[in-house]
């Protein structure tokens, strides 16, 4: 099989959300010794553009969009140690992401999570009802650049703006990007509160992830 | 004469019941469900159900649920604070009341949602009280001027004070229910006056798929105790936390309801239980759960089916709205859910005056939606024969270009058959141009202040509001908060 069948197969794998696939023409790419950058940006990032606008004209939906983020997922686990300290234009960087303290959703919160994993980005997801005080803890202890707060609620979204007090009373507010999203969130809120992004949904978050990351 | 048939639907069909109905308990038998409580494990267990310790998940044979539901009521009856006016929960019988614990209120001057305070809490408890279709109130809004670890209690407290109607309610905390028992307890002079006469309905919300909170689990097993009715919520989201097929969905609503019921029984034999939820047709594009789409309102329909062959009573939230302002969608979505969950002979349906999904309140959309409530309880009276023979004994004497106006049959029978339903428009058109051209919202809102200010409920006896002060600060002190009982009502 040549190199561009290959690689076609490896967008066919991410748009069909097949993850066995996905993992097999990997580990086959390690094994014939091919270029891992090359790989990942002509075989896979294909696929996940190609979701992306599935999902943004209707035809793709959550299950679809989930499924094609863990065969992008299931890909990355075998390129990534093969890859050893070398990157890519496709990988992104490290993230912070959790849902508000005292807000218990984490279904949308997940899905950006999966996206943006799968969109390159090493993601540190601390999960839901997460203390403020963790999400700055742990982007200082893996040196992350951006810090995404998900809130599901009118009562919980306030947190968003107090973590942006947060930063600035220690000082950190320059070192990092924060984004904010979930059900009651807006860009007006963002603009409002001084969050650096907002993104409406999972394929949009990754769009603006990686412009604040200067990758886009 | 001949029986006035009472208008039913029912979505499934006999086996299809019976199957989703079998693999429910298969669930519960072959995979069982998560319990946090310690002490529902140790009833479970002592029932002969298999608790792993390590896990928190029980097996539950079906014989135990066999027995608890041998044991739980068919029929419930709830009386008002006076203790004189009853309401049957069971049957066939439709009760609405207003959605409950919104979060937000959707004030009409700026058309934006904003937070609730105390004097939203009253606007709203008085309002509810003025609705003659809306028959139990709800503690439907969170007030974010009291410290939030009393908040639970604090809208049983206000809606106490405020109103005589039946209480739909729910903990929001473990600690929640003991003062909320016990202000329901000082309306009927004691424990034993209130388990005679229940006065509030609880709240009991398993978390899908198959898991009972630790909060939730105490709530139900505290509430049978006190012989206070708990209404089960189970609320998969198709394709999230419960499979995507309608039917599917199902089999997990049961297996988590009957959970509920096995535990609810343990506490205590025959303590009464509502079979009721809030699933919902999860939306894979938003991620959202509309209460509004047809396919949640089918779900409901069918568990409610369900619930009646097990033969328990039954809830759903029905009449409510995804829409965030009252627009055609509110009317629609409200007008669909209130007319099905009627016509499925849902006993309590809470939804009225809901908008966006389970958070917002609207008192503009209360009132309109009491109207729409009227109309659904006039459905289900269904047509009845009123003379026989029906019609031939009003043309005796009959004459080309007859006027039925000042036929006495017409003044007979005429407000009987027909309702007046509420706040809509059937103006002819010059009229409602001359009437400056209003819309039911702006209606609702002329309505809504003119309710308020002639609202006239009898308060609660001065020794009882003391006791429910007393009571209030007591909680308020225990967990370290401020109370200060309401000047406001």
């Amino acid at each position: 099989m040549n190199k561009a069948e290959i690689f076609r197969q490896m967008s066919e794998a991410i748009v069909a959300g097949d993850r066995e696939a996905s993992r097999r023409l990997a580990e086959e790419a390690v094994r014939s010794g091919f270029d891992l950058p090359e790989v990942i940006e002509q075989g896979y990032v294909p696929g996940l553009q190609r979701v992306g606008e599935l999902w943004e004209k209707g035809e793709y939906f959550l299950p679809e969009l989930i499924l094609s983020a863990e065969a992008m997922k299931s890909a990355m686990a075998v390129l990534e140690p093969a890859l050893g300290r070398r990157t890519t234009s496709a990988m992104g960087g490290k993230l912070v992401i959790g849902t508000v303290e005292g807000d218990i959703h984490d279904i949308g919160k997940n899905l950006v999570a999966s996206m943006l994993q799968a969109g390159g980005f090493e993601v540190f997801d601390l999960g839901a009802d997460v203390k403020l005080e963790r999400f700055v803890a742990k982007a200082e202890e893996v040196g992350a650049q951006l810090i995404c707060l998900s809130a599901l609620l009118t009562t919980t979204m306030a947190a968003q703006k107090r973590f942006i007090e947060l930063l600035k009373d220690r000082g950190l507010r320059g070192k990092y990007k924060v984004l904010v999203g979930g059900a009651p969130a807006s860009r007006k809120w963002a603009d409002e509160i001084g969050a650096d992004g907002y993104a409406e949904n999972a394929v949009a978050a990754v769009k603006v992830a990686k412009s604040l990351a200067g990758r886009a | 004469m001949n029986a006035t048939r009472r208008p039913k639907l029912e979505l499934l069909s006999e086996p299809l019941a019976d199957q989703i109905i079998d693999e429910g308990l298969t669930l519960l038998e072959r995979h069982g469900v998560l319990v946090e409580n310690a002490e529902a494990l140790d009833l479970l267990q002592a029932a002969g159900a298999k608790v792993d310790r390590g896990t928190g998940v029980v097996r539950i044979p079906r014989r135990i649920v066999e027995a608890a539901l041998a044991t739980v009521p068919a029929t419930i009856t709830l009386y008002d604070r006076s203790g004189e006016q009853a309401f049957v929960v069971g049957g066939d019988e439709v009760h609405f009341d207003p959605g409950s614990a919104a979060v937000t209120m959707l004030d009409h001057g700026t058309q934006s949602e904003r937070k609730a305070t105390t004097a939203d809490l009253v606007a709203f408890a008085k309002l509810a009280d003025t609705l003659d279709h809306i028959h139990f109130q709800s503690t439907g809004l969170i007030a974010t001027d009291v410290p939030s670890s009393i908040a639970d209690a604090f809208r049983l407290y206000a809606g106490l004070c405020l109103s005589a109607k039946p209480v739909v309610t729910g903990t929001f905390r473990v600690e929640g229910f003991r003062p909320m028992k016990d202000m329901l307890a000082a309306v009927r002079g004691g424990d034993d006056g209130l388990r005679r006469k229940p006065l509030a309905i609880f709240d009991a919300c398993p978390s899908p798929p198959l898991k009972w909170s630790n909060l939730t689990t105490q709530s139900l097993i505290d509430a049978a105790r006190a012989g206070a009715p708990s209404e089960l919520i189970s609320m998969g989201m198709t394709g999230a936390t419960s499979p995507t097929t309608i039917a599917g969905t199902l089999v997990q609503h049961v297996a988590e309801s009957l959970s509920g019921v096995v535990i609810g029984q343990l506490a205590e034999a025959g303590s009464p239980i509502i079979f009721g939820g809030s699933p919902s047709s999860f939306d894979m594009r938003k991620g959202t759960t509309p209460m509004g789409a047809i396919e949640t309102m089918m779900i409901d329909m069918a568990y409610a089916q369900l619930g009646k062959r097990l033969k328990m009573p039954t809830h759903a939230y029905m009449g409510l709205s995804d829409a965030k302002i009252n627009d055609p969608q509110a009317g629609f979505e409200t007008g669909l859910g209130a007319v099905l969950a009627a016509l499925a002979g849902i006993n309590v349906v809470s939804g009225p005056g809901m908008l966006d999904f389970e958070s917002a309140m609207s008192l503009e959309k209360l009132v309109i939606d009491d109207g729409v409530c009227a109309m659904a309880y006039r459905l289900i009276e269904g047509i009845a024969q009123r003379d026989d023979p029906i019609a031939l004994g009003v043309f005796e004497g009959f004459v080309p270009g007859m006027s039925f106006l000042t036929h006495p049959h017409t003044r007979r029978w005429y407000r009987t058959e027909h309702i007046q339903p509420g706040l809509v428009d059937r103006d002819p058109y010059e009229a409602w141009v001359a009437a400056g051209r209003t819309s039911i919202v702006d209606k609702a809102h002329t309505d809504v202040a003119k309710r308020l200010q002639a609202y006239a409920s009898s308060p609660l006896p001065k020794a009882v509001r003391r006791e429910l002060d007393d009571i209030m600060s007591g909680y308020a002190r225990s967990l370290g908060a401020e109370f200060k009982p309401a000047t406001l009502f």
